[in-house]
């Protein structure tokens, strides 16, 4: 038989439980949901722009009526359905009209209540909140017929009414105790410019007020409001909202202990085990709670205990702020004043409204505040929420994350002002339309469900930035990701880190180890874990693991590229970029024996031949491995070219013999798996006809030796490499290159280029690594090599002459 | 009429994998799945065709190497926001055999 769950609250945590719930277990519970509000489960965070006529109610709402048959949950909604005691001992729970429902398992997620100034007149007709779709009906049925608002506390809440009410076409007046506005989210010079680009749409502001009494008519209406220092100002309505306080009230009826809110513990557990509380209503570790983004991460973690999977931690993590007013962009987030012990950076421009600090404390970004241009927001926030070093692009930070050639958006930063038709996605064409209409009539909130309904940035990525810009601009600060680990995909919430440090400690050796032990929710996992893990399993356990070909990608299985029509592109490797005549004839050959549609020059110093057959893979091959080629590995996340140039061979100003360098560094390195794909070039000289500085691993030749650099990327995002070290001896060029592959092979995340890791961990501490600790490069140097006697087998040989895998290349039978 | 045709013996395809058995109704790719059930669909995505057989088999579902679109292999139905199907065809396994039901 089912258990009984109960849900005390139909809001926005309550609801998003229960469908974390029917996610992972939609069988165990017989679920019955008492809600105070008369509806189905609506977004809270879309009243402002209901008010301002920008949405209306049923577009609001997140789960109607029907939901809630389809998904057979009993719901009991409506003023006369609210709770008003539970029996503890025999586990019911009673609502004022009478109804009960008895429970195994119950959850409160009674939200808050707003707080009232306790100043006489505070319950007139005329003074509400700012909190449910009733005061939003209100507040437009007064805005139709008068004329005065006002609205007091000048946060976020407030400036959204009062935004709200300007345009409703009232005259509003923000009335703030302070001298700064949002101060719990801006320092005194974003709020300036905050209010006066309010001011200039016709909000007026009374600031350092303190209020001292409503007055009313004969009808006990509101009329006016009076301050301390005698002024007062006519009024027709009166929003208070002036902060919230945890709604206790039932949690303490039933002597649940509590302090400012439910008090719980990291699994969401009241001090009754059998009821849990999320949201708004709890207290955890001492905090309180006011934002989407931490209830979401407690709504995952409940879900998880309530299935009894018993994983799963609640931690907060950091929250960002923005305010919901179309045309201001605002940000903030974590300790934004600085104190005596941070350093802030602030760029100002007055003129054009703009206004960016970021707080750093010990090397890494402690908090940001940004008005007029926050684009790059979110990489403050990721860099806050992973706590990188900053200290080796400080003097850059505030120019944002290198906006230099980013291909494919023409240069295009800032989502919210664009028009609907314009292309976010140029991989799969998706126009930003596409994204606003698909988060607003499936309800989407994070990036992973945009990209699974609209495939916006689901291909190479690049677009994500503005994607995750369009659904912030789309459901205002509902959108955040929430908790700083990005977990490895949908099947767990363990992050690359874990799961790697998991599989060395425990010593687990096969995918479904990892899996099991890991309570994975798919045992197979999917196709972005699989690989993954294959990876981080071959690197750990080099020459003992099996390569796991159901893990990999196709390119990586069949050694060659798939592409659009199902053929395949077929690469020799040309160390260093080198060839013979020979070798030459040898592809001129299979180019006509197989009748290759194209033969084309890479971007790679290198052969391609393109639209190959996959019947002709195996013999292909055995031609070039008969020729002495070996495969170009132009297909796998592993060493792919090395570039060199000329150098001293033959060029007039060559310094050294980079051709020879790149050929015995290619030697080196090919073959060997790695996290992402890695490019490495050698250049003679300083004029850099290799382009070694957009490599992950560049080496350029000057007369006393050579200069490495590394990170560099030329794809989707160019990043210039960052100069690494001096060296004078090949060998110490060959020690450096495999150190730097290791230690990127043993740290990177699975589809982290080095640039990203690079960024991700910091310069100094791979150069504390490398550079600094002689006896930890050398370590690292022999480990690659070691790992290089079991990945230098060339696989186009294997397959073609010792029958590896041979299923994969040739049909299981032919019928006719 | 089906016609049940044999098209080769369960270890002939590892496990979490799939192969291709060729007709004159175009490529069939035969999947079998981490606990050795088998099932087949036309070697065909229905989002650009891509070739099902060289997808990552995971669960009851195939990844389609080329945009990640998720096939099941029971109903060949694309998983999650995206829609389209693909032909299944019922593959059965008898001992250590597979057949084919074929359409003539
Ligand atoms: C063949 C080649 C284009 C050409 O005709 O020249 C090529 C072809 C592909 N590139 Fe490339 N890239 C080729 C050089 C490059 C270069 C230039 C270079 O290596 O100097 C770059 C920029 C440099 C860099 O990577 O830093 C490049 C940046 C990319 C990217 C973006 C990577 C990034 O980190 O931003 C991708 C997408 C990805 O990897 O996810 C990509 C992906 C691809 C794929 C594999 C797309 C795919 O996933 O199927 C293409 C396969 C086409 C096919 O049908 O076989 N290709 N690609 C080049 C092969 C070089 C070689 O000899 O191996
Ligand atoms: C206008 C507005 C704008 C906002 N904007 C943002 C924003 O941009 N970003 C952001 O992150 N957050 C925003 N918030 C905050 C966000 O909406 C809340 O954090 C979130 O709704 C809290 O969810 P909850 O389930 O804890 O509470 P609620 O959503 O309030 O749900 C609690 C529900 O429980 C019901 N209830 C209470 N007691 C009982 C009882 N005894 N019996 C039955 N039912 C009961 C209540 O009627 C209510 O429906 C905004 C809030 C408002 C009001
Ligand atoms: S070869 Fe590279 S740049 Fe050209 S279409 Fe393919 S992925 Fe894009
Ligand atoms: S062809 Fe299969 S996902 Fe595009």
């Amino acid at each position: 038989m089912k258990e009984k769950l109960v849900v005390i609250g139909n809001g926005m945590a309550g609801m998003r439980t229960v469908e974390e719930l029917l996610k992972i277990a939609p069988e165990k519970y017989e679920i019955t949901v008492f809600g105070n509000e008369p509806y189905g489960n609506y977004n809270r965070i879309m009243l402002s722009p209901v008010l301002t006529g920008e949405k209306s109610v049923p577009e609001i709402m997140i789960n109607d009526l029907a939901w809630y048959e389809a998904n057979n949950i009993t719901l009991h909604a409506g003023k006369a359905k609210k709770v008003v005691s539970i029996d503890r001992k025999k586990q019911i729970v009673h609502a004022e009209d009478g109804t009960t429902a008895a429970y195994d398992r119950l959850l409160l997620a009674t939200g808050s209540n707003p707080f009232i100034i306790p100043v006489p007149g505070k319950d007139l007709k005329g003074v509400i909140a700012f909190r449910d779709i009733s005061d939003v009906e209100y507040m437009l049925d007064v805005a139709a017929k008068k004329k005065n608002a006002i609205v007091i506390g000048g946060g976020l809440l407030g400036l959204e009414a009062a935004n709200g009410l300007l345009k409703q076409g009232m005259n509003v007046t923000v009335v703030h105790n302070l001298e700064v506005l949002m101060n719990r989210q801006l320092d005194a010079p974003s709020a300036r410019l905050l209010q006066k680009s309010l001011e200039e749409r016709g909000i007026s502001f009374k600031m350092n007020a303190n209020t001292t009494e409503l007055k009313s008519d004969a009808d006990g209406h509101v009329t006016s409001i009076h301050f301390a220092d005698g002024s007062e100002l006519a009024a027709d309505i009166v929003i208070m909202a002036v902060g919230i306080r945890p709604n206790t009230e039932l949690a303490q009826k039933v002597g649940l202990h509590c302090e400012r809110g439910i008090v719980v513990n990291d699994t969401l557990q009241t001090f009754d085990p059998k009821i849990y509380a999320v949201g708004e209503c709890i207290q955890h570790r001492g905090e309180l709670f006011g934002l989407v983004a931490p209830i979401w991460d407690q709504a995952k973690v409940a879900a998880n205990h309530l299935a009894k999977y018993g994983i799963g931690i609640y931690k907060t993590a950091a929250t960002s702020t923005k305010l919901k007013v179309t045309g201001i962009d605002l940000f903030s987030a974590g300790e934004f004043m600085g104190d005596d012990s941070t350093d802030e950076i602030v760029f100002q421009d007055p003129k054009r409204g703009v206004y960016k600090k970021v707080v750093i404390k010990e090397d890494k970004i402690i908090g940001s505040v940004m008005y007029g241009d926050t684009v790059d927001g979110s990489w403050y926030f990721q860099l806050m929420k992973d706590g990188t070093n900053v200290a080796d692009f400080r003097d850059t930070l505030l120019f944002g994350q290198a906006h230099v050639g980013d291909s494919g958006h023409a240069g295009k930063n800032n989502a919210a002002n664009l028009p609907d038709n314009t292309e976010i996605c140029g991989c799969n064409g998706v126009c930003k339309g596409d994204i606003v209409k698909a988060i607003t009539t499936q309800n989407l909130y994070t990036l992973d469900e945009v990209r699974a309904a609209t495939k916006a940035s689901a291909s190479c990525g690049s677009c994500t930035g503005l994607v995750e810009q369009v659904i912030a601009a789309t459901v205002g600060g509902d959108y955040n990701e929430g908790s700083a680990k990005k977990a490895v995909c949908g099947c767990t919430t363990h992050g690359h880190d874990e799961v790697r440090a998991a599989i060395k400690d425990h010593g687990l050796k096969s995918f479904h180890a990892v899996s099991g032990f890991m309570e994975f929710k798919n045992p197979d996992g999917c196709h972005k874990c699989r690989p993954a893990i294959n990876y981080y399993l071959l690197c750990e356990w080099p020459g003992e693991y099996k390569d796991d070909q159901t893990s990999r990608f196709v390119n990586e299985r069949m050694h060659a590229n798939i592409q659009k029509d199902n053929t395949y592109s077929v690469v020799p490797r040309m160390f260093g970029g080198v060839t013979t005549p020979n070798e030459l004839r040898a592809i001129a050959d299979v180019a006509d024996k197989y009748q290759v549609p194209m033969v084309k020059c890479t971007g790679g110093q290198r052969i391609d031949l393109l639209g190959v057959k996959k019947e002709d893979l195996l013999p292909m091959w055995a031609d070039l491995n008969a020729a002495g080629m070996v495969s170009g590995h132009a297909y796998g996340k592993s060493l792919r070219t090395v570039k060199t140039c000329v150098g001293s061979e033959f060029c007039r100003f060559g310094t050294q013999d980079s051709t020879g360098m790149g050929i015995k560094i290619e030697k080196m390195t090919w073959g060997s798996w790695t996290p992402a794909k890695v490019k490495i070039a050698v250049s003679g000289c300083p004029r850099n006809c290799a382009e070694a500085t957009i490599k992950d691993l560049g080496v350029v030749a000057v007369d006393s030796g050579w200069e490495l650099y590394v990170g560099g990327n030329g794809g989707i995002k160019v990043r210039v490499s960052d100069f690494f070290t001096k060296v004078e001896t090949e060998e110490e060029v060959m020690e450096y290159t495999g150190a730097y592959m290791q230690m990127y092979r043993e740290q990177g995340h699975h589809n982290e280029r080095t640039a990203h890791w690079l960024e991700r961990v910091g310069l100094s501490y791979i150069k504390a690594e490398l550079i600094d600790d002689e006896a930890k490069r050398k370590a690292f140097y022999a480990r690659f090599l070691e790992s290089q006697k079991y990945s230098q087998d060339d696989p186009w040989a294997e397959r073609a002459s010792k029958g590896v895998d041979k299923g994969m290349f040739i049909p299981l039978a032919e019928v006719n | 009429m089906a016609t049940r045709i044999e098209v080769g013996k369960l270890n002939d395809i590892a496990r979490l994998s799939s192969r291709v058995v060729k007709t004159n109704q175009g490529d069939i790719a035969v999947f079998r799945t981490a606990d050795d059930e088998v099932f087949a669909l036309h070697d065909h995505c229905p989002h650009k065709g891509g070739a099902l057989s060289q997808g990552i088999v995971h669960g009851k579902s195939v990844t389609c190497p080329l945009h990640n679109w998720v096939i099941g292999l029971d109903d060949g139905e694309a998983k999650g926001y995206d829609t389209g199907c693909t032909k299944t065809f019922a593959a059965v396994l008898e001992g250590e055999t597979i057949f084919l039901d074929l359409e003539d």
